[in-house]
């Protein structure tokens, strides 16, 4: 019992002051980390993850400040730290990786000049030797050819890469604590699994302690040894991970664990498909996307013109009325690119989409009625609503334009709509932004619905949403298809998600579709390198003994 | 790199010859030439003979070839009203402008990013308040006023400087320049100022809006994560990538300050291109006027031009997509 925490904090309270009234962000959070030990902080949007980073490093937003509590960093207190010592000690001594990669380095320099600055900034070495540190680092990350790479902008690295650059930026100063905020939400799965292994590799070599905030479960089941729940800004359960996994004490962890929908087969399996003489009711044949990768006339005229890049190529597959068809791949797989030409919001370059016997872009005659038909749903409900528009206009919108009803019956049409998607018919008084994103992700799906379609191709319709509330929308996109034997077409690239709404699944890989067949036969039995590789990535709560 | 600039260049020159055909397009429709030229007394016979030799019977193409040759050589006809070649008067203006334009671009250059970055970084400071209400004014009034004002302040009432002119000036081969005297040096400052002020309060409030959104970026939260010091993420980390768009604005500001002086030189009876404009307009002299619209659109060109090699400079990702994948 003489080692003390690296990192030790005690009844932490953040407040934000604000006009109407103080709004506490933190209320008594307590934890350690040990040195070598890593710390997984779960919970959802708004549970208080990331604040308690920021409080910890000394980086909160103003207006908010730590009104009580204490935070020690190896036995020293540090939240009562004049900012210019606190400055000196980020970096140093506590480093942090953030979420988003792409937007984590400065564009305009080069990397090796931010891990320069860095390194030099809280070490006493020479540019040279400064830079020598910063390649090895950079190799530790994994980043093959760092010496050569070293000059590279940002931009000129994948995302997977970039966050290895951050996290060499992170340990740049062999800090004694790293805090990781949501490393690897912004990343494939499959790039997110050789993430999170140089984080925890890099981590035990140097015994730093990690507090890794996520909102992925399946994440900290890989990484961390306790495991944190934090809720509306309280700790709500704390414990070593299987324990916490397997036993949850508390009814919110035991909620949060059960809406986390999993890889493995639960409940019954789907029905066996329709026989394949069954018309298909949505057919795509030897769909292709080509899009002009630039250059432009002059570049053409001096023959260094680029050749088109080709998004999607040749994908074919089949929906059965009534049946659901998964789509997965990562990203920049050509998911979305297929899911806005069936839709029909994107021409292709060749192959045709036929729903219902109509092909979708050669009979213009069929547009109003495919209109009418398909609709689709997005991956961004704060972005796929208007703002400005309330929204009973937005859900009327498509019922005005298609002329389905007139006067008073639009709004017992939109009344309706909202009781379907289980929403009281009064908010559509309201805007977009006086709602959670579950409940815009509901008022989307009315939308989509307003039209009375057949077919709905839904774009990443949870990946925005906490595990939770996924799992309510997921409940009723099933729900509103027993009601009225709905198609749909489901874009993710979260497997579970497929694996629990999928009759079918198609799996995509740069453009081409490697592997399409029923979702049982895919995921137990893969046939495709690229789906044995991807279904591998997934992190699973199941594999924890 | 050079397929940009040579595709940029060409542009260029499609954007020129569009200036060339609308400056030709008033010097031969606005107004019959010959009406202008000839006297009242003039017998038709002779006109008819006028309008021949003069080529003005030739069909449109052809006129507007030789105008376009004719334009090249820098010969843009004979001014109506001082009978000088028309691209000579400009010239021998020309210093003039832009001895005023440059000193006011680089006054409203550094003044502007150097408050805008001081009212980003102390946003919430009384000085702030200060700089940013003195800003909306300086918005708002118009140039003629601010000038007139500093006339009467600086140079009726405390009768520190001059009101109008140039002061003395030095001929130094065909530039005639007014930075090497005393009384051309503070003849400057009034116009200068009065100029850039505008300007000025324009790029103030870019640069602190630019700032102000570069500082609540990821980056700039990791490079406060990584513990590097406030004077290292604002002056370095933050003020490059604020550069990016306010090279754009000023660029253009910049060619708007040559070309627009018209109002701070009649202002301050400045004898640059602006008021040798203004002065041919009343006199309908439209081959200064034409030469006058050719300046006015090279120098945009040439600066849109320069801008968009900056940029391709500051900015790293531009440069990779020119060289293709």
């Amino acid at each position: 019992m003489t080692d003390t925490p690296v990192l030790s904090v005690r009844d932490l309270v953040v407040d934000f002051p604000l006009r109407r009234g103080n709004f506490r962000a933190l209320d008594g959070v307590s934890f350690d980390i040990a040195a070598g030990e890593v710390l997984g902080v779960v919970g959802e949007s708004g549970a208080g993850k990331s604040m308690t980073g920021a409080a910890v490093i000394g980086l909160l937003e103003p207006p908010g400040r730590i009104t009580a509590g204490e935070v020690h960093l190896s036995g020293t207190r540090i939240d009562t730290l004049p900012p210019a010592q606190m400055q000196a000690l980020r970096g140093k001594r506590i480093g942090m990786v953030m979420q988003d990669p792409l937007t984590s380095l400065n564009p305009l320099f080069t990397i090796g000049d931010q891990l320069v600055e860095t390194i030099r900034q809280h070490m006493d070495l020479s540019e040279d030797q400064a830079l020598e540190r910063a390649i090895s680092l950079l190799e530790e990350a994994g980043i093959p050819d760092a010496r050569g790479r070293i000059h590279a902008y940002p931009h000129q690295f994948s995302g997977g890469m970039r966050q290895r650059v951050v996290i060499a930026l992170a340990i740049a100063a062999d800090p004694e604590l790293v805090i990781a905020d949501e490393p690897t939400s912004a990343l494939d799965v499959s790039v997110q699994a050789q993430v999170i292994k140089v984080l925890k590799d890099l981590c035990q070599r140097r015994g730093t302690a990690v507090m890794l905030i996520t909102h992925d479960m399946g994440v900290i089941a890989q990484i961390a040894d306790r495991i944190m729940v934090m809720n509306a800004g309280r700790v709500v359960e704390t414990g070593p991970v299987a324990q916490v996994i397997r036993h949850p004490r508390e009814d919110y962890t035991i909620k949060l664990i059960s809406s986390i929908p999993t890889i493995a087969r639960t409940g019954e399996p789907p029905p066996p498909p329709a026989q394949d003489s069954a018309p298909a009711f949505v057919q795509v044949q030897g769909l292709v996307k080509d899009f002009d990768a630039g250059g432009g006339w002059l570049a053409r005229v001096l023959g260094r013109a680029v050749p088109p890049f080709r998004a999607v190529n040749d994908v074919s597959f089949r929906i059965a009325r009534g049946e659901t068809y998964g789509l997965v791949g990562e990203s920049g797989s050509g998911k979305s690119t297929c899911a806005r030409m069936i839709a029909g919001l994107i021409e292709p370059t060749a192959g045709r989409v036929v729903v219902n016997g109509m092909d979708v872009w050669q009979v213009s005659a069929a547009e109003r009625a495919r209109r009418r038909a398909v609709q689709m749903i997005f991956q961004d409900p704060y972005a796929s609503l208007n703002p400005r528009w309330r929204v009973g206009n937005i859900i009327a919108e498509p019922i005005r334009v298609l002329g389905l009803a007139k006067g008073s019956e639009i709004e017992d049409r939109v009344a309706d709509l909202l009781r379907k998607v289980r929403l009281d018919p009064i908010v559509m008084r309201k805007f977009p932004h006086e709602f959670s994103g579950g409940q815009r992700q509901r008022i989307a799906i009315a939308r989509a619905l307003s039209s009375q379609p057949e077919f709905i191709v839904c774009d990443e319709p949870t990946s925005a949403l906490d595990v939770s509330v996924q799992a309510q929308v997921l409940d009723l996109m099933s729900e509103l298809q027993g009601e009225f034997g709905l198609t749909y077409l489901l874009i993710s690239h979260n497997l579970a998600v497929i694996r629990q709404m999928a009759n079918d699944v198609g799996v995509l890989h740069r453009g081409v579709l490697v592997e399409s067949g029923p979702v049982d036969a895919i995921f137990d039995h893969p046939q495709a390198d690229y789906t044995r590789m991807l279904l591998d990535a997934v992190p699973d709560l199941a594999d924890i003994e | 790199m050079l397929i940009f600039i040579v595709r940029r260049l060409l542009q260029s020159v499609i954007v020129m010859l569009v200036v060339a055909l609308i400056a030709f397009l008033i010097f031969r429709y606005v107004g019959d030439p010959i009406v202008s030229m000839a006297g009242v007394d003039t017998r038709l016979e002779d006109q008819e003979l006028m309008r021949e030799r003069l080529g003005l019977n030739d069909p449109f193409y052809i006129q507007f070839w030789n105008f376009l040759t004719n334009a090249l050589h820098g010969d843009f006809g004979i001014s109506y009203r001082l009978q000088q070649p028309a691209m000579r008067l400009i010239l021998d203006r020309l210093p003039a402008t832009i001895e005023l334009a440059v000193v006011s671009a680089t006054l409203a250059l550094v003044l502007g990013v150097l408050m805008g970055i001081f009212t980003a970084l102390r946003a919430r400071s009384f000085l702030s308040g200060v700089i940013m209400t003195l800003s909306l004014v300086g918005v708002s009034l118009p140039t003629f006023l601010i000038g007139i004002g500093l006339i009467y302040i600086f140079a009726v009432e405390l009768q520190w400087l001059p009101s109008n002119g140039r002061g003395t000036t030095v001929q130094l081969g065909w530039w005639r320049t007014g930075f090497l005297t005393e009384s051309g040096l503070r003849s400057l400052i009034l116009p200068a100022i009065t100029l850039s002020l505008f300007q000025m309060t324009l790029i103030m409030r870019l640069v602190r809006a630019e700032m102000l959104e570069v500082l609540r970026s990821d980056y700039i939260r990791f490079a406060r994560a990584r513990g590097l010091p406030d004077r290292v993420i604002n002056f370095r980390h933050a003020l490059k990538n604020t550069l990016v768009p306010v090279i754009t604005i000023t660029g253009l500001q910049l060619g708007s300050v040559i070309a627009f002086a018209i109002v701070t030189e009649t202002v301050f009876q400045w004898p640059g291109v602006g008021s040798l404009f203004i002065n041919s307009v009343q006199a309908v002299d439209v081959p200064v006027m034409a030469t006058y619209l050719m300046m006015v659109g090279l120098v945009f060109v040439t600066i849109n031009l320069v801008v968009d090699i900056l940029y391709y400079l500051v900015d790293p990702r531009l440069r990779v997509q020119g060289k293709g994948r």
